[in-house]
């Protein structure tokens, strides 16, 4: 792709939202100004680029879709199959907008939930030490466009030793062709906090659009947080997304990313132990098909000693889909006594179905214990011929193998209905006749 | 037990297999009736494990010689899941783990897929707990193992017993245990010889195959072969395991030439 290409997409996508001068908090529009400063010193990522090198986002030049504008038609009925029964708060967006009439607050007294600008009066401190400082935009041109085009958002503040049972649902819907929607989340534990989010992408339609989402995550001392991340955009949709989570003390981070849907997509997922004794569980499946691309790169960052990581990451591939692993760990020299393993288990489904894995180590400290593992295969022979041994046939045998590989993930998210939609998911793609 | 009135359920007649062009089996011949136990006994290398997974229809295997009738029908142009349906059943030595599917839906998978092609009635969730939960107490497991993954992180011990659980379930005519007191402490091996002499009566068969005679202080076998080096060698009754553990294998070489007395 050509320079001039690249520079005019992103001219063009800022030309296309100019920032309202009328925002009264300066802190804000200079979060916006920085990265608006920072994409006119960047072009887009070619595979030239190491950290895209497995991926061409190069189609998207060519779609230089305007911000999504709010225009939402939707009634509670029409995402009625979408709801979780577990979830009592849930935070809908449509197209990126917050759509006030679809959410349901139900703990406003336990907790701080909602859309972003009801709270930048009224919790400035909190979120200038948090909006934007977890993701680092400086070298990311995806997340710094989202920052640029900040508007609405999903805010969670988890005040100190308050656990939420209910899982907490982020639905972000995509009902426009042709636009770009920029959905942001930031979640705060505090100290001793536990909290279960679910962040939900999905399209009502086939269409070709771009999600361009930043998520960030902050843990304090002790604090627990599931993250479930779905992705089950349309297939014709891009979806480029950036997660920061930053972890204190004692904290506890556990991740199920699902990626399903969308003709190309991207997760950066950034982990970073900043104090000693943080644990993460980071686990992801990515079941694709036809010519979808789905990449996944993670970075799970030790800094501090007596961490614990746990990364097991599977993609399913049919036909001539293209699936991308890079999981980087890094270990610095005080990190000692880190506790780190990670796997990355492959399935291809098809002679055309692709796979691109890369376990990336990077250890400095020297009293740490680090197991990573990669592989890349068909269905084992011995686990057909155990199946067909127990009167299944060898395609049933196949489908069930293929199934449990991807449904291992599902099963360990918490939140009962939505793994049973996933379930019925895998089971649909991996079921051949 | 022997019984003049039993039928023919296995007739192997010099059979001969080989895996990527290395023979394994050089011409086995056995006859096992209905209500008979036969043990396989032999070292490492013998055969025994081979015989036992040719007859299940591992697709590794290649058959270059010899029969197999089962219950009157060739076997051998059987594909494995129909032996299964038609009343065959293999304990494998090395149960394979699934992690992602529970047990419990995989034994009724298994269960209304060969009761179906037997012509009966399928069982729905429901009615299958109640079944399975039953025959898991003949095995003194756990029910705890019904909703855990396929002997994902099952002990070598429970591996077995899930084994035996399935051997339950199905109903086979011929069940082929192989290696199956291997890995078990004296507790466990008491369970599942249990479990196994329950399950054996008049109208089924069952081949145990194993290296060591300890089995066969708790399931006695009305025959016992010896085999080695890919046929069987020497056969005799249970006492001919108990001649085996005291004198070792090396005095099968020594006497092979009786074989047919003993027989």
């Amino acid at each position: 792709m050509n320079d001039l290409a690249s520079t005019d997409y992103l001219g063009c996508l800022l030309k296309s939202w100019p920032i309202k001068s009328t925002e009264s908090l300066s802190w804000l529009n200079q979060l916006r100004a920085q990265a608006i400063d920072r994409i006119s010193t960047q072009k887009l990522p070619t595979r030239r680029d190491e950290e895209w090198r497995f991926t061409d986002i190069s189609p998207i030049a060519h779609l230089p879709y305007q911000p999504s504008q709010p225009e939402c038609n939707l009634h509670a009925h029409d995402i009625e199959h979408l709801s979780l029964k577990e979830a009592k708060n849930r935070l809908v967006f449509v197209d990126g907008h917050y759509s006030s009439n679809l959410s349901t607050i139900f703990d406003s007294t336990a907790l701080v939930i909602g859309n972003l600008p009801e709270f930048v009066a009224t919790h400035a401190s909190t979120l200038e030490s948090h909006l934007g400082q977890h993701v680092q935009f400086d070298n990311n041109v995806f997340a710094a466009l989202n920052t640029a085009f900040l508007r609405d958002g999903a805010l969670i503040i988890v005040p100190k030793n308050i656990a939420i049972v209910e899982p907490i649902h982020l639905l972000f819907i995509a009902t426009q062709k042709e636009v770009t929607s920029y959905p942001r989340c930031l979640l705060i534990g505090e100290a001793g906090s536990d909290v279960t989010l679910v962040e939900d992408y999905v399209a009502l339609q086939q269409a070709t659009y771009i999600t361009n989402s930043v998520t960030e995550i902050s843990l304090a001392a002790n604090a627990h947080a599931k993250h479930i991340r779905i992705q089950r955009e349309s297939a014709q949709a891009f979806h480029l997304a950036n997660c920061a989570v930053s972890l204190a003390h004692a904290s506890n981070y556990q991740s199920t990313s699902i990626s399903l849907g969308s003709q190309i997509s991207r997760y950066n997922l950034n982990v970073r132990l900043t104090d000693a004794a943080a644990e993460c569980v980071v686990d992801g499946l990515t079941l694709i098909s036809d010519r979808q691309l789905a990449d996944t790169h993670t970075c799970i960052d030790h800094l501090k000693p007596n961490g614990t990581s746990r990364q097991h990451h599977k993609c399913i591939v049919d036909d001539a889909a293209h699936a991308v692993f890079n999981g980087k760990i890094i270990v610095h020299p005080h990190a000692q006594q880190t506790n780190s393993s990670q796997s990355s288990r492959n399935l291809l489904l098809s002679k055309l179905a692709q796979v691109d894995t890369k376990p990336q180590l990077e250890i400095f400290a020297d009293d740490v214990k680090c197991a990573h593992g990669a592989t890349v295969g068909q269905l084992d022979q011995e686990e057909i011929f155990y199946l067909e041994s127990r009167g299944l046939s060898a395609k049933a045998a196949r489908n069930l193998l293929t199934y449990a590989f991807g449904a291992e993930i599902i099963s360990r998210i918490p939140v009962t209905s939505l793994r049973q939609q996933l379930e019925q998911a895998v089971l649909n793609q991996t079921q051949s006749n | 037990m022997i019984d003049k009135n039993s039928r023919t359920i296995l007739s192997v007649q010099g059979l001969r297999a080989s895996i990527n062009g290395t023979e394994i089996l050089k011409g086995i011949d056995l006859t096992v009736k209905s209500g008979e136990i036969h043990a396989i006994m032999g070292l490492n290398g013998s055969g025994k494990s081979t015989f036992a997974k040719v007859l299940a229809g591992h697709s590794a295997y290649e058959i270059t010689g010899g029969s197999v009738q089962f219950e009157g029908n060739n076997l051998l142009e059987l594909p494995p899941e129909e032996r299964a349906r038609a009343g065959l059943f293999l304990a494998f030595q090395y149960p394979i783990e699934i992690p992602g599917v529970a047990n419990t839906q995989f034994l009724r998978l298994a269960y209304n897929t060969v009761q179906t092609k037997r012509g009966k009635e399928e069982l729905d969730p429901l009615e299958f707990d109640d079944f399975v939960r039953e025959k898991m107490k003949l095995l003194e497991m756990n029910p705890d193992f019904l909703d855990r993954s396929v002997n994902e992180g099952f002990s070598g011990g429970e591996k077995k017993r899930n084994e035996i659980l399935q051997m339950a379930l199905l109903e086979p005519t011929l069940s082929i245990l192989d290696e199956t007191d291997s890995g078990l402490d004296i507790d466990a091996l008491k369970t599942v010889a249990n479990g196994v002499n329950q399950i054996a009566n008049k109208n089924n068969a069952t081949i145990l195959v194993t290296h060591y005679q300890r089995l066969l202080d708790y399931i006695v076998p009305d025959f016992v072969h010896v085999m080695q080096a890919g046929r069987i060698v020497m056969t005799g009754g249970k006492e001919l395991a108990l001649e085996l553990e005291t004198r070792g294998y090396d005095w099968v070489n020594a006497n092979k030439s009786v074989a047919g007395v003993i027989a």
